[in-house]
């Protein structure tokens, strides 16, 4: 095989969480009923005027402050001039020469090698409509489509990489580092599977030690960050299979194939990339203060490395827990405010790492609405350090149903008779009970198998239905069957 | 100025006869021609215009306002099918 190295750059594409699109007031919804969020701007009547949604203005600065970018002084919109059904205006609205933002970075890990890969620019433009294909399951061999305007007009945020990515695995490492960082600071629901962020990649391989790069083709179609990396594989092997073979690659567009994982190119003639941009001359520039930028800043909050290294440091959790909890901003916040009214944040965090995500898991929920609240977890906490409950009863009994709604904590212990057992006296006499009725394992101890103590654990713990310390049980049988 | 008015005229996606063709390349050669003008001035310490008008960061709050007409907006597709416009297969 050839000695290339491979050189990828992303264009990602972020739906911003407004509440109204880019230039008008309908809403920005997904999933609502065909062309009932349209309205004369963003279907491109005659003589309509589109105002600045201010709020994307301040998501994609806020954007580019959390991904070290400059923010430019001036920005200008542009008009990019094509035809296709799911553009209304027969023009999109985006930006061309003076972006809002450049030069930034973002800091990736890959097999614990950290490297930072460069951000190009952050600009924003509008999304296009959604098309219904009928006769076939695609584009392909339909026999015409329908076009939907709801997402047509609502703003959109594309983030260019530099071409710094050098492997399929730094591309999606670098995609989900974006995904998550979007997500923390609120700008973006982030989900590749729901179109809410999207990427095209550009890829192309040059000797080790060219200068110059090596003709690039353009994936897109790639729905996971899984597939961003599968696609990105696909393609690097075809490239050096063309090179090495002594062929060359055509600059194309191609699109990859979940069930063939493999990319396939289109006819490129049908795609004249003639753009004609020019400045949009509807919308005047933005030119946004230091105050407003500054007021933005403010709202960035600690972004999600900083945080991982707070919690490791401060918290003293371990880096895989840190990392698990902070990549989900919900669990993080939860975590934190847990610690407000119990302050053991490493026990916290193992209840959230552990009993809670599988709990979680098993009735098929998601942390993100989860019912459970930090002041009920903190309490639950307590009363299993003051020995009321015991922590087996709080984790099979009590965590459920405050997973399923219930609020009081109190109300389920009542109910199902949970109190951890503190009388001494009560436990003894039901250890002597089960040690009366098993005079085979007593036996057994006696010779010196003393492994058989925990079966005479797990018979008081079954017969206080959980609600023993297996500690004081221990202790308790031990001196029992000394006896 | 000579200009292609085939390709001009088929990223604006209209149908010229020889005639038009004829006119609109002599016509857009002018305005060209006229544009070419400004290349003769020096204009290196001039930053380009974007706009005709100084006024900057027009902008709207972030609310929802709801069209009140949105069926004079279906109106103008030819053909609506399931509340969708109908367009003619894109790909052959
Ligand atoms: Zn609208």
């Amino acid at each position: 095989m050839s000695k290339h190295e491979t050189i990828i750059g992303l264009e990602v594409h972020a739906q911003l969480k407004t509440s109204s699109k880019m230039f008008c007031g309908c809403a920005n919804n997904f999933g609502d009923p065909p062309n009932t969020n349209i309205c004369p701007v963003c279907t491109g009547q005659p003589g309509t005027l589109p105002v600045i949604n201010k709020k994307a203005i301040e998501l994609a600065i806020k954007t580019a402050l959390a991904t070290n970018c400059k923010i430019n002084e001036r920005s200008v919109f542009a008009r990019k001039n094509y035809f296709y059904p799911d553009l209304p205006k027969d023009f999109q609205i985006s930006q061309f020469d003076l972006p809002l933002a450049e030069h930034g970075f973002l800091e990736i890990e890959v097999d614990g090698n950290k490297k930072r890969i460069g951000i190009t620019r952050i600009h924003l433009e509008e999304d296009a409509g959604k098309l219904v294909h009928k006769g076939a399951d695609r584009i392909m061999g339909s026999d015409y489509s329908l076009a939907d305007y709801n997402r047509a007009a609502t703003p959109l945020m594309e983030i260019v990489s530099e071409p710094d990515i050098r492997t399929p695995e730094e591309a999606k490492a670098y995609m989900e580092k974006l995904a998550h960082l979007l997500e923390y600071i609120g700008v973006c629901d982030a989900k590749m599977e729901e179109g809410s962020l999207r990427c095209d990649a550009n890829i192309s391989i040059r000797p080790v030690g060219q200068k110059e790069f090596g003709t690039k083709t353009e994936i897109k179609n790639m729905n996971s960050f899984k597939a961003v990396m599968k696609a990105l594989k696909a393609e690097e092997l075809r490239h050096r299979e063309v090179i090495d073979e002594g062929g060359t690659i055509i600059q194309e567009t191609r699109f990859y194939s979940e069930e063939t994982e493999k990319t396939k190119g289109m006819r490129t003639k049908e795609f004249s990339h003639d753009y004609r941009y020019f400045p949009e001359p509807d919308l005047v520039p933005i030119a946004p203060t230091k105050e407003w930028i500054e007021e933005i800043r403010k709202t960035v909050g600690e972004l999600p490395d900083k945080k991982e290294n707070r919690f490791i440091k401060d918290y003293g959790i371990s880096e895989t827990d840190a990392f698990f909890i902070v990549s989900n901003s919900k669990m993080a916040t939860f975590l934190e405010e847990t610690t407000k009214s119990y302050n053991n944040p490493k026990a916290i965090a193992n209840w959230l790492v552990g009993e809670i995500t599988a709990c979680l898991k098993e009735s098929k929920m998601t942390f993100d609405n989860i019912a459970l609240s930090p002041n009920q977890l903190a309490e639950m906490l307590a009363l299993i350090d003051n020995g009321v409950l015991s922590r087996k009863v709080a984790k099979e009994i009590v965590l459920p149903e405050l997973l399923k709604g219930s609020n009081s904590i109190q109300g389920i212990i009542k109910e199902k008779g949970l109190t951890q057992i503190s009388d001494e006296g009560e436990l003894v006499s039901i250890a002597q009970d089960i040690i009366r009725n098993n005079p085979k394992q007593v036996e057994q101890f006696k010779s010196g198998k003393e492994a058989v103590l925990m079966f005479f654990v797990g018979q008081v713990m079954k017969a206080t239905k959980g609600r023993a310390n297996p500690d004081a049980v221990q202790k308790i049988l031990k001196e029992a069957l000394k006896k | 100025m000579e200009i292609n008015i085939e390709h001009v005229a088929h990223l604006a996606r209209l149908g010229l006869s020889d005639e038009e063709k004829k006119t609109f390349s002599k016509q857009l050669g002018n305005i060209l021609q006229y544009a070419e003008n400004l290349n003769k001035l020096d204009i290196s310490d001039i930053s380009p215009t974007s706009h005709a008008i100084l006024m900057e960061n027009v902008m709207r709050d972030d609310k929802v306002e709801k069209c009140q007409d949105i069926e004079s907006i279906m109106k103008n597709g030819p053909e609506i099918e399931e509340n969708m416009f109908k367009v003619p297969r894109i790909m052959e």
